[in-house]
């Protein structure tokens, strides 16, 4: 039922963007566009009445790959849901390959990181463990209360986002955020021909610009199209889950957890609960390991020679 | 104690009419003009690359800049006490200290803003404190009380200055062109009828009442630009009280250093007198003491503790990579000018000068030493970022535009005294006819 709905407004805000981005190009979509000749080349495609049909390989162009939101929509958020994601230490092996994912997506500065992955030990005997961290999405947010001017602000969905074009870079949130997770743009950010064209999406969060502030979104538009952010699906030992707490489920792709269950099962646990910032990122801890702490090292060594 | 001489009203406008660079004040002023020419050099180029140029990085994401803020905001705070505090407290020997506090609270709370702005990564969004404020936000909050602070301070300067327009328009055959036509525009309306001067009194008694919460306010919002977020070293509820004593403290010292400069070079010895220095001393000393306790507070208290995160940042202050500055501050900040001022020969015109330099400069590096050692303690490790970002030592172009911005700060104060007479005319001449003259 949920989901049907929320197709239908998948389908809905896809059409209407279709339709916003046809009106904004200077074209109108009356007149033909240039003249394609065919290659004779066919492929097959399934129609949306589930058919099999050909086209000519030179019809086929790229569309873009999201349906941009407005400013409005991504302040807002999607409605009846509550993002949240799960952090299993015990899997984590230090290959960060969740970190290359993210600033791949994302186009963050090649020295900075949005996805830290700490070497934790808490305490001399205790045992040491990887610790990756995202932006907490706090439900009571100390970036968001300190912001004059609402350029980062909390989403219905529990989402903490930026909006690059707004931010006068005071850098206020990065001093008020206790887990460090907030990078700012010193510099001019790396940037495709492409990318430096388009405007700036809150839900993408890119293209980064120059003297703002920058952090993990919970990549909401992968969520908007029903798929996982992109640190999520990039582990390979399925570390994250990421899930809607209203739903009660939370999923690393392969494996499909009710939120609650897991979290009371494996004695999950959020970072610094003594502040009273109510993080939406839970972390189980690094028991029964799959993998040696020694293990995630070497990649530590490696990347190490490399910079 | 010196002998205390009354003199006709001739002879104190003579003395007191602001008068012509020498070849001294050219080269102060030229050198000035310099330093700041070399900081807008700086901040252009700042403007062009981004806050790239600085040394900042993504754990000291507040630098000097900020530290130079908390700097500017606290020693503006002299304004209020001098001038309201002592007037309301009816202190008689006040006359030749108000004008000198109230011009150090007005340019120094100008670049105040000033900095702030060079500090934001996009200040060409500025207006979008207006279009979008939150008032939330203690930034919002610092913007409305600084901008408030400014126009009360620009405002008693101002009321209290229009009797000396007069006078100086009245004596435009001594004073020549240069600034008649400002005189004329400032102040042709003031005639000094009994009807006008009963109005200023009141404006001037309304407006040191109302100055002194917002004195208040401009440090204690300051002060909480730090107290609410959560770090170690600034997560305290002793801020706002340990950031007004030290302003009041850093103000006064600045007092006793202009004081010194212009007696000698306006030779205004008749004027500014040693007892002058005794009764500030006396104040400088229980202001010292005062911050002095709030710093005990500050620190020895978590230090008793030593909880985990404050370990870290308190250590490093102690007798770690900050132990040099941090002394520095708490010896020759506040311990030495103590020493010094207590006893009475200390409270000599040139053991005061030394004095109060010290306090400034001591001053300058606490802001410094409130700032930045707490944003290289972050809660979790730093890790995963670039190593460059785990220390922080200002490049060039952030020294250049401090200095311009400091050099900026005694311009005001140099031009501001070449126009207008620095010590009020029209309350010395008073003081002299009516009462026992300080």
């Amino acid at each position: 039922m949920n989901q049907g709905k929320s197709r239908r407004q998948f389908l809905a805000a896809g059409l209407l963007s279709t339709l916003a981005v046809a009106c904004n190009s200077k074209k109108t979509p009356f007149t033909p566009e240039e003249a394609v000749t065919e290659s004779g080349e066919k492929v097959k495609l399934l129609s949306v009445d589930g058919e099999i049909i050909e086209v000519d390989k030179a019809f086929l162009k790229p569309v873009p790959h999201m349906p941009s939101v407005s400013n409005d929509e991504a302040r807002k958020g999607i409605e009846g849901k509550k993002f949240a994601m799960v952090i299993d230490l015990s899997r984590c092996k230090n290959l960060k390959k969740c970190q290359s994912a993210c600033n791949h997506v994302h186009h963050v500065n090649p020295d900075q990181n949005w996805i830290k992955v700490y070497q934790m030990q808490d305490a001399e005997k205790t045992a040491p463990y990887f610790q990756p961290t995202t932006c907490m999405h706090c439900d009571e947010p100390p970036c968001v209360k300190v912001c004059p001017v609402d350029a980062t602000f909390k989403r219905q969905d529990g989402i903490v986002l930026i909006d690059s074009d707004r931010c006068i870079g005071c850098r206020f949130c990065m001093a008020a955020c206790p887990y460090s997770t907030r990078v700012f743009n010193w510099d001019e950010p790396p940037m495709t021909e492409e990318l430096s064209h388009s405007d700036y999406n809150a839900e993408t969060s890119i293209p980064q610009k120059r003297g703002t502030v920058g952090k993990c979104d919970f990549c909401p538009d992968m969520t908007r199209m029903g798929m996982l952010p992109h640190c999520v699906s990039a582990c390979p030992n399925g570390v994250f889950f990421f899930g809607d707490i209203i739903e009660d489920s939370v999923t690393n792709g392969s494996e499909t957890f009710r939120f609650s269950d897991l979290v009371k099962d494996k004695a999950g646990y959020r970072l610094m609960e003594d502040l009273g910032t109510k993080p939406s990122v839970y972390y189980l801890p690094p028991v029964n390991r799959n993998f040696k702490f020694e293990e995630g090292l070497d990649k530590e060594v490696s990347s190490e020679k490399k910079s | 104690m010196e002998k205390i001489q009354k003199f006709s009203s001739e002879k104190i406008i003579h003395d007191l009419l602001p008068k012509k660079f020498g070849r001294r004040g050219m080269i102060w002023t030229g050198s000035l003009i310099i330093i700041c020419c070399i900081g807008i050099v700086a901040y252009i180029q700042q403007l062009r690359k981004g806050l790239v140029v600085t040394n900042m990085g993504d754990y000291v994401s507040w630098g000097i800049y900020i530290s130079n803020f908390v700097f500017f905001v606290a020693i503006s705070l002299v304004g209020s006490l001098i001038t309201a505090i002592f007037r309301l407290a009816n202190v008689p020997w006040r006359t030749p200290l108000t004008r000198i506090s109230e011009i150090i609270a007005v340019s120094a709370i100008t670049f105040a803003a000033l900095i702030i702005i060079i500090d934001m990564g996009r200040p060409e969004r500025m207006f979008n404190l207006f279009i979008h404020g939150r008032i939330q936000s203690p930034i919002m909050w610092d913007v409305i009380v600084i901008s408030t602070y400014f126009c009360t301070s620009l405002l008693l300067l101002y009321i209290t200055l229009l009797p000396d327009i007069r006078i100086m328009i009245s004596e435009r055959e001594k004073l020549g062109k240069p600034f008649a036509k400002l005189y004329r525009w400032l102040g042709s309306y003031w005639k000094g009828t009994e009807e006008q001067e009963k109005l200023r009194d009141k404006s001037i008694t309304i407006i040191c009442i109302v100055i002194i919460p917002v004195a208040f306010c401009i440090h204690t919002v300051t002060s909480w630009l730090f107290a609410t977020t959560y770090r170690p070293g600034w997560d305290s509820t002793n801020f706002g009280a340990y950031f007004v004593s030290g302003a009041f403290l850093v103000g006064a010292g600045g007092v006793v250093v202009a004081m010194w400069v212009f007696r000698k070079v306006y030779q205004l010895e008749h004027y500014i007198t040693e007892r002058h220095f005794d009764k500030m001393g006396k104040i400088l000393v229980m202001l010292a003491l005062l911050y002095l306790y709030f710093n005990v507070n500050e620190y020895l208290v978590p230090a008793f503790k030593m909880k985990k995160d404050e370990e870290e940042h308190l250590v490093g202050l102690f007798s770690g990579e900050f132990a040099h500055l941090f002394w520095f501050a708490i010896i020759v900040g506040m311990i030495i000018p103590i020493l010094i001022v207590v006893f009475p020969k200390g409270r000599k015109p040139n053991a005061m000068f030394v004095a109060g330099v010290m306090v400034v400069v001591g001053a300058w590096f606490k802001r410094y030493l409130i700032v930045t050692p707490t944003l290289l303690h972050p809660f979790l490790p730093k890790f995963d970022a670039p190593l460059k970002y785990s220390h922080y030592f200002p490049s060039w172009q952030e020294w250049a535009i401090t200095a311009g911005s400091l050099a900026g700060v005694l311009l005001i104060i140099t031009f501001f005294a070449r126009v207008f007479p620095i010590i009020s005319i029209y309350k010395t001449i008073t003081d002299h006819e009516t009462e026992q003259p300080y």
